[in-house]
């Protein structure tokens, strides 16, 4: 499993630093951990005491609504696609972005497809956990792919309609 | 009509280079059938019984006759020389290979048309009315609003993964001839009580296994807001909508589930959110679009057509075609011209290169080069001087495209059935053909309006729902077997067809329409029309026909 990070200049293999762990495992002494939502809502005050980076993960059917209040304290936060169609993870990116003004990562787990990076990309998320990748050539050549337009969204690219407007 | 601009170009070009990669990798066996197939799917390339099928996207249902020449050149050098005109306004390819669809998507991409979106799970072809900047009342030509919704639904980054496939159909009319109230989203342009213009938006309609007519969610939605509230709609829709079982993943369900009025309320306060953004449309963007759907040059005439009536007066199979398939057009001296492509005993939606090369020949002298497909699988030329009509007829007599039978018993609207498709359950053309075969064109003038629909299984691409008479196909023990409905239709007055009883099978089905219709014969009043005549009466009259007893 490749960790990418999209970056001005492309995608880039980074390095995981923070661990996913399971909902009876026991928290490592130090460094980042992503939870899931249950747990998060269980041990909220031990988590956010806790050193090191937090981040929780959102299955598709648990909406980033549940913890737009507790955002602050997160650094990331990692959305599940169990297959890769189920796309509630698209809006779950643009809300977080969009309208809760979330700065932090936003990941993408689970079944990601290669052909949605630039799907995701354009959504908010800025991170993903690509199962089957075989080169970064090949994922920077799917991002660059079409090269034109049409939607407003929080990734600040360019629409057709703004280029034909001259702004 | 709509041209591509740099913009425009660029995407649909990009998007040909794309799946040609995806189609070179599949074919390399880099990617597995399974990892290809939702790939293959977004540029409407399905696996169907035999072969592979391409759709290929009309947009609104508008093409010039140079488009056409292209559909006809694709039908003859990658098909088998014709192509299948669908219910949505879409052309479908029953036998291209595999490894030449990115060639056809590059034909394609050079008169400015694709495939993209013609079936997935993401919003499809956006339809319209087919007379649309040529009907007379209409409020607004909706395809300026139809092509505003292209683009913005055009590889949508957050609804490329929705729980079902989207359909959304706008008309400008009151007169509903796109079938507003089922699909996904329905707009009707309307004016509000200050006379502003904008739309009443239509929610939860469909078809399929899970019929429902749609319901208004908003009265009236101003202009600017258009892409704001569709994005709201299709955001709560996105996640809301069920993910664990395909036969109920559709908005309807979703609605009916949810209840209007809390979805509504969903909707209401999501675009509250957003109709502030960068979604609110400016006004010289609408209006660059409109520019594209400014009326065609018309000539100013009185309304007389002294060459059209005197030919009318002399020749009784023009005066039926003009009576059956000319419509009243907004400008004086002008009329909507549709052409029956459902000859008797021919497989409905079914179109030759050669009949596709007439008709753009035909476009280009009658119509300022201008086309129309139609839901109901017609070829429509939408401006068409009176005192042409005449010669546009012998034409089309001459190219064999004359039937006088739109909006009659043989203009059917027909599923590809189990002929080619891999859902089906029955055969669906068969039938259609018999019937076709089974009247005279007098028999059914006699009849009058009459809108048959058959349906090869309940997934309903044959729209039977919404038929006067609604034919659909069954499997009873492994035997094709076909259930009949009656009273149906897709009209501004929408209705649901209810099934009259136990089903019959293909010899049967026939004789089972022929009773409906004499019974029809016999009980109606003056010029009361089946469905008028069925609302008045209901069903006991026809069931106790088919079937001797109430």
């Amino acid at each position: 499993m490749a960790l990418l990070e999209n970056r001005d200049d492309g995608a880039t293999e980074i390095e995981d630093r923070f661990t996913l762990v399971g909902d009876e495992d026991a928290l490592p002494e130090s460094g980042g951990v992503i939870v899931s939502l249950s747990r998060f809502e269980a041990e909220k005050g031990a988590l956010i005491a806790r050193e090191g980076d937090l981040g929780v993960w959102l299955d598709s059917d648990e909406s980033p609504s549940t913890i737009e209040g507790d955002l602050g304290s997160l650094a990331v936060v990692a959305c599940n696609f169990p297959a890769f169609s189920d796309g509630r993870g698209f809006s779950y990116a643009r809300l977080l972005r969009e309208r809760y003004g979330f700065k932090g990562e936003v990941r993408a787990i689970g079944e990601v497809m290669l052909e949605q990076v630039p799907f995701m990309i354009r959504s908010g998320f800025n991170t993903f956990a690509l199962r089957d990748m075989k080169s970064l050539e090949e994922v920077k050549a799917v991002c660059d792919e079409v090269r034109v337009v049409y939607q407003p969204t929080g990734d600040g690219q360019a629409t057709a309609l703004q280029r034909r407007l001259g702004r | 009509m709509y041209r591509y601009d740099e913009h425009d170009h660029a995407l649909v070009q990009d998007r040909v280079k794309q799946f040609r990669r995806q189609v070179e990798r599949r074919i390399a066996g880099e990617i597995s059938e399974e990892q290809f197939r939702p790939l293959r799917l977004m540029n409407g390339l399905y696996l169907q019984l035999h072969a592979y099928m391409l759709r290929v996207a009309i947009p609104y249902g508008t093409l010039d006759s140079r488009q056409m020449r292209k559909l006809a050149y694709i039908a003859r050098r990658y098909d088998k020389g014709y192509g299948h005109f669908t219910t949505r306004q879409n052309i479908q390819y029953n036998w291209p290979k595999l490894e030449e669809t990115p060639d056809i998507l590059a034909e394609l991409a050079e008169v400015e048309m694709h495939a993209i979106q013609t079936s997935g799970n993401c919003i499809r072809n956006v339809t319209s009315d087919q007379y649309a900047g040529a009907a007379k009342g209409e409020i607004e030509d909706p395809r300026i609003w139809c092509e505003i919704a292209r683009q913005w639904s055009t590889l949508h980054p957050e609804f490329s993964f929705l729980p079902r496939k989207f359909k959304i159909a706008i008309t400008g009319c009151e007169n509903d001839r796109a079938a507003v109230k089922v699909h996904d989203i329905g707009m009707i342009m309307k004016r509000d009580d200050a006379g502003e213009v904008g739309f009443e938006v239509i929610v939860g309609g469909g078809l399929g296994r899970t019929p429902f007519v749609g319901k208004t969610i908003r009265e009236f939605l101003p202009k600017e807001d258009f892409l704001s509230y569709l994005e709201a709609v299709l955001r709560v829709y996105n996640q809301l909508g069920r993910r664990d079982n395909k036969y109920k993943a559709r908005i309807k369900v979703t609605l009916h589930e949810t209840g209007k009025e809390e979805f509504t309320r969903l909707v209401e306060e999501e675009w509250n959110a957003i109709k502030d953004s960068t979604l609110k449309l400016p006004k010289e963007e609408v209006d660059r679009i409109a520019a594209h759907f400014e009326p065609p040059a018309f000539k100013a005439f009185e309304d007389a057509a002294p060459a059209c009536d005197a030919r009318a007066a002399a020749d009784p199979e023009f005066a039926a075609w003009l009576r059956h398939n000319v419509n009243e057009h907004k400008a004086s001296g002008y009329a909507i011209a549709n052409i029956s492509v459902k000859p008797v005993g021919e497989p409905p939606g079914d179109v030759t290169s050669e009949q596709m090369d007439a008709m753009a020949d035909m476009a280009d002298e009658f119509s300022f080069s201008e086309l129309r497909v139609t839901h109901v699988q017609n070829v429509v030329l939408p401006h068409v001087e009176k005192d042409q009509l005449p010669a546009l007829f012998d034409k089309l007599t001459e190219a064999g495209l004359a039937t006088a039978n739109v909006g009659l018993l043989s203009d059917i609207i027909c599923c590809p059935g189990l002929d080619y498709c891999a859902l089906a359950n029955a055969r669906s053309i068969p039938i259609a053909q018999e019937l076709t075969k089974k009247y005279t064109l007098e028999k059914q003038q006699e009849v009058g309006d009459l809108q048959i629909k058959i349906s090869g299984c309940i997934n309903a691409c044959g729209h039977h729902h919404v038929g006067h008479i609604g034919i659909l196909g069954v499997d009873r023990k492994g035997e094709e077997h076909y259930q009949v409905q009656l009273g149906g239709s897709a009209s501004e007055e929408a209705a649901l067809g209810k099934i009259i009883g136990r089903g019959f099978t293909g010899e049967e089905v026939v004789d089972v329409v022929d009773k409906i219709l004499d019974t029809y014969l016999e009980l109606r009043q003056e010029d009361e029309s089946f469905i008028e005549c069925f609302r008045r009466l209901g069903q006991d009259p026809f069931k106790e026909r088919v079937y001797g007893t109430a």
